[in-house]
Protein backbone atom coordinates (compact mmCIF):
# COMPACT_ATOMS: atom_id res chain seq x y z
CA UNK A 1 0.00 0.00 0.00
CA UNK A 2 1.47 3.70 -0.99
CA UNK A 3 0.90 6.90 1.26
CA UNK A 4 -2.18 7.53 -0.44
CA UNK A 5 -4.27 4.43 0.08
CA UNK A 6 -3.62 4.66 3.61
CA UNK A 7 -5.72 8.13 3.97
CA UNK A 8 -9.10 7.95 5.06
CA UNK A 9 -10.80 10.08 2.53
CA UNK A 10 -8.62 11.92 -0.68
CA UNK A 11 -10.90 13.81 -2.95
CA UNK A 12 -8.79 14.27 -5.92
CA UNK A 13 -9.91 17.43 -8.71
CA UNK A 14 -13.24 16.91 -7.80
CA UNK A 15 -15.48 18.92 -9.91
CA UNK A 16 -19.08 19.43 -10.16
CA UNK A 17 -21.70 21.77 -12.05
CA UNK A 18 -24.92 22.76 -12.25
CA UNK A 19 -27.39 22.15 -15.32
CA UNK A 20 -26.56 25.31 -16.35
CA UNK A 21 -22.93 24.53 -16.55
CA UNK A 22 -21.46 26.45 -13.45
CA UNK A 23 -18.54 24.96 -11.44
CA UNK A 24 -19.87 24.73 -7.94
CA UNK A 25 -16.54 22.78 -7.20
CA UNK A 26 -13.55 24.08 -8.74
CA UNK A 27 -10.94 20.93 -9.00
CA UNK A 28 -11.13 20.54 -5.30
CA UNK A 29 -8.81 18.57 -3.28
CA UNK A 30 -8.30 17.66 0.39
CA UNK A 31 -7.62 14.70 2.25
CA UNK A 32 -8.57 13.48 6.05
CA UNK A 33 -6.08 11.03 7.40
CA UNK A 34 -7.40 8.37 9.95
CA UNK A 35 -8.15 9.96 13.08
CA UNK A 36 -7.91 13.40 11.64
CA UNK A 37 -10.35 16.25 11.99
CA UNK A 38 -10.60 18.41 9.09
CA UNK A 39 -12.12 21.44 9.00
CA UNK A 40 -13.93 22.84 6.26
CA UNK A 41 -14.76 26.60 6.31
CA UNK A 42 -16.07 29.19 3.69
CA UNK A 43 -18.87 31.63 3.24
CA UNK A 44 -22.83 30.41 2.73
CA UNK A 45 -22.48 29.09 -0.84
CA UNK A 46 -19.01 28.35 -0.60
CA UNK A 47 -19.68 24.34 -1.53
CA UNK A 48 -19.02 22.94 1.68
CA UNK A 49 -21.80 20.96 2.23
CA UNK A 50 -21.82 20.20 -1.57
CA UNK A 51 -18.11 18.48 -0.39
CA UNK A 52 -20.03 16.64 2.14
CA UNK A 53 -22.71 15.67 0.33
CA UNK A 54 -20.66 14.48 -2.79
CA UNK A 55 -18.71 12.03 -0.54
CA UNK A 56 -21.84 10.54 0.91
CA UNK A 57 -23.29 9.92 -2.33
CA UNK A 58 -26.18 12.41 -1.27
CA UNK A 59 -25.69 15.13 -4.09
CA UNK A 60 -28.87 16.33 -5.31
CA UNK A 61 -29.82 15.29 -8.50
CA UNK A 62 -29.16 18.36 -10.23
CA UNK A 63 -25.89 18.46 -9.63
CA UNK A 64 -23.22 16.50 -11.77
CA UNK A 65 -19.71 15.27 -10.80
CA UNK A 66 -17.85 16.17 -14.07
CA UNK A 67 -14.26 15.21 -13.27
CA UNK A 68 -12.25 13.63 -9.61
CA UNK A 69 -12.14 10.79 -7.90
CA UNK A 70 -13.21 10.43 -4.21
CA UNK A 71 -11.28 7.19 -1.91
CA UNK A 72 -12.66 6.49 0.83
CA UNK A 73 -9.99 4.43 2.44
CA UNK A 74 -8.48 3.71 -1.01
CA UNK A 75 -11.76 2.58 -2.26
CA UNK A 76 -12.18 4.64 -5.60
CA UNK A 77 -16.34 5.51 -4.86
CA UNK A 78 -16.69 6.51 -8.89
CA UNK A 79 -15.48 2.85 -9.75
CA UNK A 80 -17.82 1.12 -7.55
CA UNK A 81 -21.42 -0.14 -9.00
CA UNK A 82 -24.38 2.03 -7.21
CA UNK A 83 -25.22 -0.53 -5.11
CA UNK A 84 -21.69 -1.26 -3.94
CA UNK A 85 -21.21 1.98 -2.94
CA UNK A 86 -24.13 2.43 -1.02
CA UNK A 87 -23.03 -0.42 0.99
CA UNK A 88 -19.40 1.08 1.39
CA UNK A 89 -20.91 4.75 2.78
CA UNK A 90 -23.27 2.68 4.86
CA UNK A 91 -20.83 1.13 6.35
CA UNK A 92 -18.06 3.63 6.83
CA UNK A 93 -19.18 7.13 7.12
CA UNK A 94 -21.91 8.75 8.88
CA UNK A 95 -23.27 12.04 9.11
CA UNK A 96 -23.82 14.50 11.86
CA UNK A 97 -26.78 16.86 10.01
CA UNK A 98 -27.06 20.70 10.49
CA UNK A 99 -30.15 20.50 11.26
CA UNK A 100 -31.25 18.24 14.57
CA UNK A 101 -34.73 19.17 13.78
CA UNK A 102 -35.63 17.28 10.42
CA UNK A 103 -33.19 14.53 10.76
CA UNK A 104 -34.68 12.37 12.93
CA UNK A 105 -37.55 10.54 11.53
CA UNK A 106 -40.90 12.11 13.43
CA UNK A 107 -43.02 9.36 13.79
CA UNK A 108 -40.51 6.70 14.66
CA UNK A 109 -39.36 6.27 18.55
CA UNK A 110 -35.81 7.23 18.75
CA UNK A 111 -35.12 3.51 20.00
CA UNK A 112 -35.82 1.52 16.98
CA UNK A 113 -35.16 4.15 14.79
CA UNK A 114 -31.25 3.79 15.97
CA UNK A 115 -30.91 0.35 16.24
CA UNK A 116 -32.36 0.20 12.85
CA UNK A 117 -29.88 0.68 11.45
CA UNK A 118 -27.79 -1.60 12.62
CA UNK A 119 -29.46 -4.56 12.48
CA UNK A 120 -30.51 -4.09 9.20
CA UNK A 121 -27.44 -2.27 7.11
CA UNK A 122 -24.96 -3.87 9.67
CA UNK A 123 -26.88 -7.15 10.39
CA UNK A 124 -26.16 -6.93 13.92
CA UNK A 125 -28.26 -8.64 16.17
CA UNK A 126 -30.94 -6.88 17.90
CA UNK A 127 -29.63 -7.33 21.19
CA UNK A 128 -26.35 -5.91 20.33
CA UNK A 129 -27.61 -3.31 18.43
CA UNK A 130 -29.14 -2.07 21.44
CA UNK A 131 -26.80 -2.89 23.92
CA UNK A 132 -24.52 -0.71 21.85
CA UNK A 133 -27.09 2.35 21.74
CA UNK A 134 -27.19 2.46 25.18
CA UNK A 135 -23.45 2.49 25.23
CA UNK A 136 -22.83 5.65 22.57
CA UNK A 137 -25.85 7.32 25.05
CA UNK A 138 -24.02 7.06 27.92
CA UNK A 139 -21.05 8.54 25.81
CA UNK A 140 -22.85 11.67 24.81
CA UNK A 141 -24.10 12.21 28.75
CA UNK A 142 -27.43 11.50 28.14
CA UNK A 143 -28.75 10.61 31.64
CA UNK A 144 -32.10 8.83 31.48
CA UNK A 145 -31.64 6.25 28.49
CA UNK A 146 -34.45 4.26 28.63
CA UNK A 147 -36.87 7.46 28.83
CA UNK A 148 -35.15 8.77 25.84
CA UNK A 149 -35.54 5.41 24.00
CA UNK A 150 -39.07 5.96 23.63
CA UNK A 151 -39.63 9.29 23.18
CA UNK A 152 -40.82 10.21 20.08
CA UNK A 153 -37.99 12.73 18.24
CA UNK A 154 -40.39 15.90 19.02
CA UNK A 155 -40.41 15.24 22.54
CA UNK A 156 -36.86 16.34 23.20
CA UNK A 157 -34.84 19.24 22.85
CA UNK A 158 -32.77 20.41 19.67
CA UNK A 159 -29.54 19.90 21.78
CA UNK A 160 -30.80 16.41 22.91
CA UNK A 161 -31.42 15.36 19.85
CA UNK A 162 -28.52 16.26 18.39
CA UNK A 163 -27.26 14.20 20.90
CA UNK A 164 -28.90 11.07 20.05
CA UNK A 165 -27.84 11.82 16.48
CA UNK A 166 -24.28 12.33 17.33
CA UNK A 167 -24.80 8.97 19.57
CA UNK A 168 -26.27 7.25 16.12
CA UNK A 169 -23.51 8.49 13.89
CA UNK A 170 -20.97 6.70 16.24
CA UNK A 171 -22.55 3.86 16.86
CA UNK A 172 -21.88 1.88 13.93
CA UNK A 173 -17.78 2.71 14.40
CA UNK A 174 -17.30 4.53 10.99
CA UNK A 175 -14.28 5.47 9.63
CA UNK A 176 -15.36 9.00 8.73
CA UNK A 177 -17.43 11.05 9.74
CA UNK A 178 -19.47 14.29 7.81
CA UNK A 179 -20.29 16.89 10.43
CA UNK A 180 -22.27 19.69 8.51
CA UNK A 181 -22.44 22.43 10.78
CA UNK A 182 -23.84 20.52 13.52
CA UNK A 183 -24.05 23.73 16.12
CA UNK A 184 -25.31 25.94 13.68
CA UNK A 185 -29.15 25.36 14.60
CA UNK A 186 -28.26 25.04 18.20
CA UNK A 187 -28.98 27.76 20.92
CA UNK A 188 -25.38 29.60 21.74
CA UNK A 189 -25.04 27.68 25.29
CA UNK A 190 -25.96 24.57 24.06
CA UNK A 191 -23.45 24.70 21.10
CA UNK A 192 -20.61 24.75 23.46
CA UNK A 193 -21.41 21.08 25.04
CA UNK A 194 -22.50 19.63 21.64
CA UNK A 195 -18.50 20.89 20.20
CA UNK A 196 -16.90 19.37 23.31
CA UNK A 197 -18.85 15.94 23.25
CA UNK A 198 -18.29 15.75 19.30
CA UNK A 199 -14.46 16.51 20.07
CA UNK A 200 -14.24 13.69 23.21
CA UNK A 201 -16.09 10.86 21.15
CA UNK A 202 -14.17 12.43 17.73
CA UNK A 203 -10.57 11.37 20.49
CA UNK A 204 -12.04 8.04 21.88
CA UNK A 205 -13.30 6.49 18.89
CA UNK A 206 -10.12 7.52 16.93
CA UNK A 207 -12.83 8.40 14.14
CA UNK A 208 -12.18 11.18 11.19
CA UNK A 209 -14.35 14.12 10.65
CA UNK A 210 -15.15 15.97 8.16
CA UNK A 211 -15.86 19.17 9.53
CA UNK A 212 -18.07 21.73 7.75
CA UNK A 213 -18.50 24.72 9.36
CA UNK A 214 -18.48 28.62 8.58
CA UNK A 215 -17.44 29.48 12.39
CA UNK A 216 -13.11 30.13 12.51
CA UNK A 217 -13.78 30.02 16.27
CA UNK A 218 -14.99 26.38 16.06
CA UNK A 219 -12.32 25.40 13.82
CA UNK A 220 -9.93 26.96 16.09
CA UNK A 221 -11.31 24.35 18.60
CA UNK A 222 -11.37 21.18 16.98
CA UNK A 223 -9.88 20.69 13.99
CA UNK A 224 -5.99 19.65 12.96
CA UNK A 225 -6.19 20.83 9.22
CA UNK A 226 -8.04 23.85 7.82
CA UNK A 227 -9.19 23.91 3.95
CA UNK A 228 -10.89 27.29 2.92
CA UNK A 229 -12.93 27.25 0.73
CA UNK A 230 -14.20 30.27 -1.57
CA UNK A 231 -16.93 29.92 -4.90
CA UNK A 232 -16.48 25.82 -4.49
CA UNK A 233 -12.43 26.21 -4.62
CA UNK A 234 -10.36 25.44 -2.04
CA UNK A 235 -8.19 28.74 -1.62
CA UNK A 236 -5.50 27.90 1.09
CA UNK A 237 -4.69 24.71 3.16
CA UNK A 238 -2.73 24.07 6.51
CA UNK A 239 -2.42 22.87 9.74
CA UNK A 240 -4.94 24.76 11.92
CA UNK A 241 -2.40 25.75 14.17
CA UNK A 242 -0.47 27.16 11.06
CA UNK A 243 -3.18 28.88 9.39
CA UNK A 244 -4.25 30.81 12.73
CA UNK A 245 -0.38 31.76 13.17
CA UNK A 246 -0.04 33.10 9.48
CA UNK A 247 -2.46 32.88 7.20
CA UNK A 248 -1.18 32.97 3.49
CA UNK A 249 -4.04 33.92 1.67
CA UNK A 250 -6.02 37.68 1.88
CA UNK A 251 -8.92 35.56 1.79
CA UNK A 252 -8.51 33.86 5.17
CA UNK A 253 -7.15 36.96 6.88
CA UNK A 254 -10.13 38.96 5.90
CA UNK A 255 -12.21 36.21 7.00
CA UNK A 256 -10.46 36.15 10.05
CA UNK A 257 -10.59 40.09 10.27
CA UNK A 258 -14.46 39.32 10.15
CA UNK A 259 -14.79 36.97 13.00
CA UNK A 260 -16.43 39.23 15.79
CA UNK A 261 -14.17 39.30 19.31
CA UNK A 262 -15.55 39.59 22.59
CA UNK A 263 -13.01 42.66 23.91
CA UNK A 264 -14.20 44.56 21.11
CA UNK A 265 -17.79 43.12 19.40
CA UNK A 266 -18.57 46.41 16.92
CA UNK A 267 -14.78 47.65 15.60
CA UNK A 268 -13.69 43.87 14.42
CA UNK A 269 -17.05 43.22 12.43
CA UNK A 270 -15.50 44.42 8.84
CA UNK A 271 -16.95 42.92 5.76
CA UNK A 272 -14.41 41.00 3.36
CA UNK A 273 -12.46 44.09 1.94
CA UNK A 274 -13.34 44.95 -2.39
CA UNK A 275 -9.85 44.21 -3.35
CA UNK A 276 -10.01 40.75 -1.94
CA UNK A 277 -13.09 40.28 -3.24
CA UNK A 278 -11.33 41.29 -6.65
CA UNK A 279 -8.62 39.20 -6.47
CA UNK A 280 -10.70 35.73 -5.80
CA UNK A 281 -12.40 36.74 -8.87
CA UNK A 282 -10.03 36.87 -10.81
CA UNK A 283 -8.08 34.19 -9.27
CA UNK A 284 -11.90 32.02 -9.90
CA UNK A 285 -11.53 33.08 -13.39
CA UNK A 286 -7.96 32.51 -14.14
CA UNK A 287 -8.64 28.35 -12.51
CA UNK A 288 -12.07 28.01 -14.66
CA UNK A 289 -9.49 29.27 -18.08
CA UNK A 290 -7.25 26.62 -16.93
CA UNK A 291 -10.02 24.03 -16.03
CA UNK A 292 -11.82 24.69 -19.41
CA UNK A 293 -9.00 24.60 -22.43
CA UNK A 294 -7.86 21.23 -22.06
CA UNK A 295 -11.12 20.12 -21.59
CA UNK A 296 -12.99 21.73 -24.54
CA UNK B 1 -50.29 25.50 26.73
CA UNK B 2 -53.78 26.25 27.05
CA UNK B 3 -54.49 26.56 23.59
CA UNK B 4 -53.08 23.18 23.03
CA UNK B 5 -55.39 21.62 26.02
CA UNK B 6 -58.38 23.14 24.26
CA UNK B 7 -57.69 22.16 20.84
CA UNK B 8 -57.03 18.60 22.27
CA UNK B 9 -60.18 18.80 24.22
CA UNK B 10 -62.10 19.99 21.10
CA UNK B 11 -60.12 17.46 18.86
CA UNK B 12 -61.51 14.53 21.02
CA UNK B 13 -65.42 15.71 21.53
CA UNK B 14 -65.38 15.93 17.53
CA UNK B 15 -64.07 12.51 17.49
CA UNK B 16 -66.79 11.19 20.05
CA UNK B 17 -69.00 12.73 18.69
CA UNK B 18 -68.74 11.76 14.88
CA UNK B 19 -67.49 8.67 15.82
CA UNK B 20 -70.47 7.85 17.90
CA UNK B 21 -72.77 8.76 15.38
CA UNK B 22 -70.74 6.57 12.82
CA UNK B 23 -71.08 3.89 15.04
CA UNK B 24 -75.04 4.12 15.44
CA UNK B 25 -75.54 4.38 11.86
CA UNK B 26 -73.19 1.54 10.86
CA UNK B 27 -74.79 -1.01 13.43
CA UNK B 28 -78.03 0.09 12.55
CA UNK B 29 -76.61 -0.64 8.63
CA UNK B 30 -75.75 -4.14 9.55
CA UNK B 31 -78.50 -4.99 11.94
CA UNK B 32 -81.01 -3.09 9.62
CA UNK B 33 -83.29 -6.42 9.03
CA UNK B 34 -83.47 -6.72 13.33
CA UNK B 35 -83.89 -3.02 13.98
CA UNK B 36 -86.16 -1.87 11.51
CA UNK B 37 -89.75 -1.51 13.12
CA UNK B 38 -91.31 -2.31 9.61
CA UNK B 39 -90.40 -3.80 5.95
CA UNK B 40 -89.02 -1.01 4.26
CA UNK B 41 -90.74 -2.15 0.80
CA UNK B 42 -94.64 -2.73 2.83
CA UNK B 43 -96.71 -0.51 1.25
CA UNK B 44 -100.26 0.34 2.78
CA UNK B 45 -102.15 3.22 1.11
CA UNK B 46 -104.58 3.27 4.28
CA UNK B 47 -101.08 4.42 6.09
CA UNK B 48 -99.70 7.39 3.48
CA UNK B 49 -97.88 10.12 4.59
CA UNK B 50 -98.56 9.96 8.39
CA UNK B 51 -96.43 12.28 10.29
CA UNK B 52 -93.35 12.06 12.82
CA UNK B 53 -94.47 10.97 16.33
CA UNK B 54 -94.71 14.47 17.70
CA UNK B 55 -97.43 15.23 15.57
CA UNK B 56 -100.81 14.50 15.85
CA UNK B 57 -102.01 11.86 13.55
CA UNK B 58 -99.01 9.53 14.12
CA UNK B 59 -99.21 6.01 14.18
CA UNK B 60 -97.25 4.13 16.81
CA UNK B 61 -94.50 1.87 15.27
CA UNK B 62 -93.69 4.51 12.35
CA UNK B 63 -91.41 7.04 14.34
CA UNK B 64 -90.98 9.21 11.45
CA UNK B 65 -94.03 9.15 9.52
CA UNK B 66 -94.38 7.38 5.93
CA UNK B 67 -94.02 8.71 2.41
CA UNK B 68 -96.97 8.73 -0.18
CA UNK B 69 -96.98 4.85 -0.53
CA UNK B 70 -97.56 4.38 2.91
CA UNK B 71 -94.01 3.07 4.22
CA UNK B 72 -91.99 3.39 7.04
CA UNK B 73 -89.47 6.18 6.64
CA UNK B 74 -87.26 5.42 9.68
CA UNK B 75 -86.91 1.60 8.34
CA UNK B 76 -86.81 2.82 4.83
CA UNK B 77 -83.72 5.44 6.50
CA UNK B 78 -81.76 2.00 8.15
CA UNK B 79 -81.64 -0.10 5.28
CA UNK B 80 -80.79 2.99 3.03
CA UNK B 81 -77.86 3.28 5.54
CA UNK B 82 -76.63 0.00 4.22
CA UNK B 83 -75.85 0.90 0.92
CA UNK B 84 -74.48 4.10 1.97
CA UNK B 85 -72.23 2.52 4.28
CA UNK B 86 -71.29 -0.70 0.98
CA UNK B 87 -70.66 2.52 -1.18
CA UNK B 88 -68.49 4.96 1.09
CA UNK B 89 -65.73 1.59 2.58
CA UNK B 90 -65.48 0.05 -0.78
CA UNK B 91 -65.76 3.31 -2.97
CA UNK B 92 -63.06 5.40 -0.55
CA UNK B 93 -61.02 2.33 0.16
CA UNK B 94 -60.48 1.95 -3.24
CA UNK B 95 -59.79 5.50 -4.20
CA UNK B 96 -57.19 5.58 -1.54
CA UNK B 97 -55.25 2.59 -2.27
CA UNK B 98 -54.75 3.90 -6.06
CA UNK B 99 -54.55 7.36 -5.25
CA UNK B 100 -51.95 7.13 -2.28
CA UNK B 101 -49.64 4.63 -3.93
CA UNK B 102 -49.72 6.50 -7.15
CA UNK B 103 -48.97 9.64 -5.35
CA UNK B 104 -46.63 7.99 -2.95
CA UNK B 105 -44.68 7.37 -6.17
CA UNK B 106 -44.66 10.57 -7.94
CA UNK B 107 -43.55 12.21 -4.81
CA UNK B 108 -41.15 10.37 -3.85
CA UNK B 109 -39.31 9.45 -7.07
CA UNK B 110 -40.27 12.75 -8.69
CA UNK B 111 -38.99 13.12 -12.11
CA UNK B 112 -40.73 11.25 -14.93
CA UNK B 113 -42.81 9.40 -12.81
CA UNK B 114 -44.06 12.91 -11.47
CA UNK B 115 -44.72 13.67 -14.75
CA UNK B 116 -46.11 11.39 -16.00
CA UNK B 117 -48.80 10.71 -12.78
CA UNK B 118 -49.11 14.38 -12.35
CA UNK B 119 -50.02 15.20 -15.62
CA UNK B 120 -53.01 12.43 -15.50
CA UNK B 121 -54.43 13.77 -12.78
CA UNK B 122 -54.50 17.42 -14.21
CA UNK B 123 -56.51 15.72 -16.96
CA UNK B 124 -58.69 14.04 -15.03
CA UNK B 125 -59.28 16.40 -12.72
CA UNK B 126 -60.88 18.86 -15.52
CA UNK B 127 -63.71 17.02 -15.77
CA UNK B 128 -66.69 17.85 -14.01
CA UNK B 129 -66.90 15.21 -11.17
CA UNK B 130 -70.89 14.64 -10.97
CA UNK B 131 -71.21 14.62 -14.48
CA UNK B 132 -68.42 11.93 -15.20
CA UNK B 133 -70.15 10.00 -12.69
CA UNK B 134 -73.30 9.98 -14.15
CA UNK B 135 -71.73 9.12 -17.53
CA UNK B 136 -69.48 6.60 -15.89
CA UNK B 137 -72.64 4.47 -14.52
CA UNK B 138 -74.48 5.49 -17.65
CA UNK B 139 -71.28 3.65 -19.54
CA UNK B 140 -71.33 0.43 -16.88
CA UNK B 141 -75.00 0.18 -16.20
CA UNK B 142 -76.40 1.07 -12.42
CA UNK B 143 -75.76 -1.46 -10.18
CA UNK B 144 -73.61 -1.27 -6.23
CA UNK B 145 -70.59 -1.91 -8.37
CA UNK B 146 -70.73 0.67 -11.06
CA UNK B 147 -71.33 3.24 -8.35
CA UNK B 148 -68.65 2.13 -6.13
CA UNK B 149 -66.25 1.57 -9.29
CA UNK B 150 -67.44 4.74 -10.38
CA UNK B 151 -66.45 7.00 -7.15
CA UNK B 152 -62.84 4.93 -6.99
CA UNK B 153 -62.39 5.94 -10.71
CA UNK B 154 -63.57 9.63 -9.91
CA UNK B 155 -61.71 10.79 -6.62
CA UNK B 156 -58.66 8.67 -6.71
CA UNK B 157 -56.99 12.04 -7.88
CA UNK B 158 -57.59 13.79 -4.69
CA UNK B 159 -55.37 11.45 -2.76
CA UNK B 160 -52.81 11.71 -5.53
CA UNK B 161 -52.55 14.63 -5.09
CA UNK B 162 -52.53 15.46 -1.55
CA UNK B 163 -50.20 12.56 -1.09
CA UNK B 164 -47.91 13.92 -3.13
CA UNK B 165 -47.43 16.85 -2.01
CA UNK B 166 -47.19 15.45 1.17
CA UNK B 167 -44.60 12.78 0.56
CA UNK B 168 -42.75 15.21 -1.48
CA UNK B 169 -42.52 17.61 1.74
CA UNK B 170 -41.56 14.49 3.80
CA UNK B 171 -38.64 13.59 1.28
CA UNK B 172 -36.54 16.51 1.86
CA UNK B 173 -36.21 15.97 5.51
CA UNK B 174 -32.93 15.29 6.42
CA UNK B 175 -34.22 12.14 7.99
CA UNK B 176 -34.68 10.57 4.37
CA UNK B 177 -31.28 11.47 3.28
CA UNK B 178 -29.60 10.04 6.31
CA UNK B 179 -31.36 6.99 5.73
CA UNK B 180 -29.94 7.17 2.16
CA UNK B 181 -26.73 7.61 3.71
CA UNK B 182 -27.01 4.99 5.80
CA UNK B 183 -27.91 2.52 2.61
CA UNK B 184 -31.30 2.02 3.05
CA UNK B 185 -33.00 1.04 -0.76
CA UNK B 186 -35.36 3.78 -2.43
CA UNK B 187 -38.10 1.33 -2.10
CA UNK B 188 -37.12 0.65 1.70
CA UNK B 189 -37.05 4.48 2.37
CA UNK B 190 -40.06 5.15 0.75
CA UNK B 191 -42.37 2.54 2.65
CA UNK B 192 -40.39 2.46 6.14
CA UNK B 193 -39.48 5.86 6.54
CA UNK B 194 -41.21 8.22 4.55
CA UNK B 195 -45.54 6.49 4.60
CA UNK B 196 -45.74 6.82 8.13
CA UNK B 197 -45.44 10.53 7.97
CA UNK B 198 -47.75 10.39 5.68
CA UNK B 199 -50.49 8.19 7.30
CA UNK B 200 -52.13 10.55 9.13
CA UNK B 201 -52.56 12.69 6.17
CA UNK B 202 -54.16 9.10 4.26
CA UNK B 203 -56.69 8.27 7.07
CA UNK B 204 -57.78 11.90 7.27
CA UNK B 205 -58.77 11.67 3.61
CA UNK B 206 -59.95 8.44 3.76
CA UNK B 207 -62.71 9.23 6.41
CA UNK B 208 -63.30 12.64 4.06
CA UNK B 209 -63.76 10.63 1.12
CA UNK B 210 -66.05 8.28 2.63
CA UNK B 211 -68.55 11.17 3.32
CA UNK B 212 -67.71 12.24 -0.05
CA UNK B 213 -68.84 8.90 -1.28
CA UNK B 214 -72.16 8.82 0.88
CA UNK B 215 -73.18 12.56 -1.11
CA UNK B 216 -71.99 11.19 -5.00
CA UNK B 217 -74.27 7.96 -4.18
CA UNK B 218 -76.82 9.82 -2.85
CA UNK B 219 -76.47 11.71 -5.91
CA UNK B 220 -76.71 9.16 -8.24
CA UNK B 221 -79.74 7.63 -6.63
CA UNK B 222 -81.26 11.08 -6.66
CA UNK B 223 -81.26 11.11 -10.26
CA UNK B 224 -82.18 7.34 -10.40
CA UNK B 225 -78.84 5.70 -11.49
CA UNK B 226 -77.29 4.35 -8.41
CA UNK B 227 -78.98 1.01 -7.81
CA UNK B 228 -82.37 -0.29 -8.23
CA UNK B 229 -85.43 1.14 -7.39
CA UNK B 230 -86.37 -0.99 -5.34
CA UNK B 231 -84.22 -0.77 -2.74
CA UNK B 232 -84.46 2.58 -0.48
CA UNK B 233 -81.46 4.86 -0.67
CA UNK B 234 -81.09 7.74 1.13
CA UNK B 235 -80.86 9.52 -2.38
CA UNK B 236 -83.75 7.96 -3.68
CA UNK B 237 -85.82 9.11 -0.56
CA UNK B 238 -84.69 12.72 -1.14
CA UNK B 239 -85.96 12.33 -4.59
CA UNK B 240 -89.52 10.64 -3.40
CA UNK B 241 -89.77 13.54 -0.88
CA UNK B 242 -88.87 16.57 -3.04
CA UNK B 243 -92.49 15.48 -4.88
CA UNK B 244 -94.46 15.55 -1.80
CA UNK B 245 -92.87 18.42 0.51
CA UNK B 246 -95.88 19.73 0.25
CA UNK B 247 -97.77 17.17 1.84
CA UNK B 248 -95.32 15.24 3.94
CA UNK B 249 -91.92 17.56 4.60
CA UNK B 250 -90.57 14.91 6.99
CA UNK B 251 -90.22 12.15 4.01
CA UNK B 252 -87.80 15.16 2.78
CA UNK B 253 -86.16 16.58 5.83
CA UNK B 254 -85.07 13.32 7.79
CA UNK B 255 -83.29 12.03 4.87
CA UNK B 256 -81.18 15.07 4.41
CA UNK B 257 -80.54 15.33 8.03
CA UNK B 258 -79.82 11.81 8.10
CA UNK B 259 -77.08 12.47 4.94
CA UNK B 260 -75.82 15.53 6.29
CA UNK B 261 -75.01 14.28 9.66
CA UNK B 262 -73.00 11.31 8.34
CA UNK B 263 -71.20 13.26 6.04
CA UNK B 264 -70.03 15.94 8.23
CA UNK B 265 -69.21 13.05 10.92
CA UNK B 266 -67.15 11.11 8.37
CA UNK B 267 -65.02 14.54 7.59
CA UNK B 268 -64.57 15.33 11.69
CA UNK B 269 -63.78 11.85 12.36
CA UNK B 270 -60.93 11.61 10.13
CA UNK B 271 -59.49 15.10 11.20
CA UNK B 272 -59.99 13.75 14.98
CA UNK B 273 -58.23 10.70 13.85
CA UNK B 274 -55.43 12.71 12.27
CA UNK B 275 -54.56 14.26 15.08
CA UNK B 276 -54.60 10.97 17.15
CA UNK B 277 -52.30 9.72 14.39
CA UNK B 278 -50.08 12.12 14.16
CA UNK B 279 -47.23 12.10 17.29
CA UNK B 280 -46.19 15.80 16.73
CA UNK B 281 -50.17 17.25 17.15
CA UNK B 282 -50.53 14.80 19.84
Amino acid sequence: MNALAKSCLDIRDLSAVLPNGLRVLRSVSLSVQPGEVRALVGESGAGKTMIGKAVLGVLPPSVRIVEGDMLLEGEDLGKLQPKARRTLIGARTALIPQDPLTALNPSRRIGPQMTDRLVRILGWSGEKADTRIRQLLDEVQIRDPERVLKCYPHELSGGMRQRVLIAAAFAAEPRLIVADEPTTALDVTVQKQILRLIAQLQREHGTAILFVTHDLGVVAKISQKVSVLYAGKVVEEAETAALFAAPQHPYTRALMAATPRYTDPLASLKPVDEAVLAGLAAEIAAADQAWRHPHG
Amino acid sequence: MDEARISRHGSRARLWLAGGWLLIALLAAIFAPLVAPQDPLAQDLMLERLPPFWLSGAEPGYWLGTDSLGRDLLSRLIFGARIAFIVAFAAALAACLVGSTLGLIAGYFGGFADRIISRIVDVWMAFPPVLFAILLVAVLGTGLSSVIIAIAVIDWTRFCRVIRAETMGQSRMDYVENARIAGYGRIGIMLREVLPNVVPSIVALLSLEMGIAVIVEAILSFVNLSISTDDPTWGGIIAEGRLSIHQAWWVLVFPLVTLILTVLSFSQFGEGLRARFDPVLR
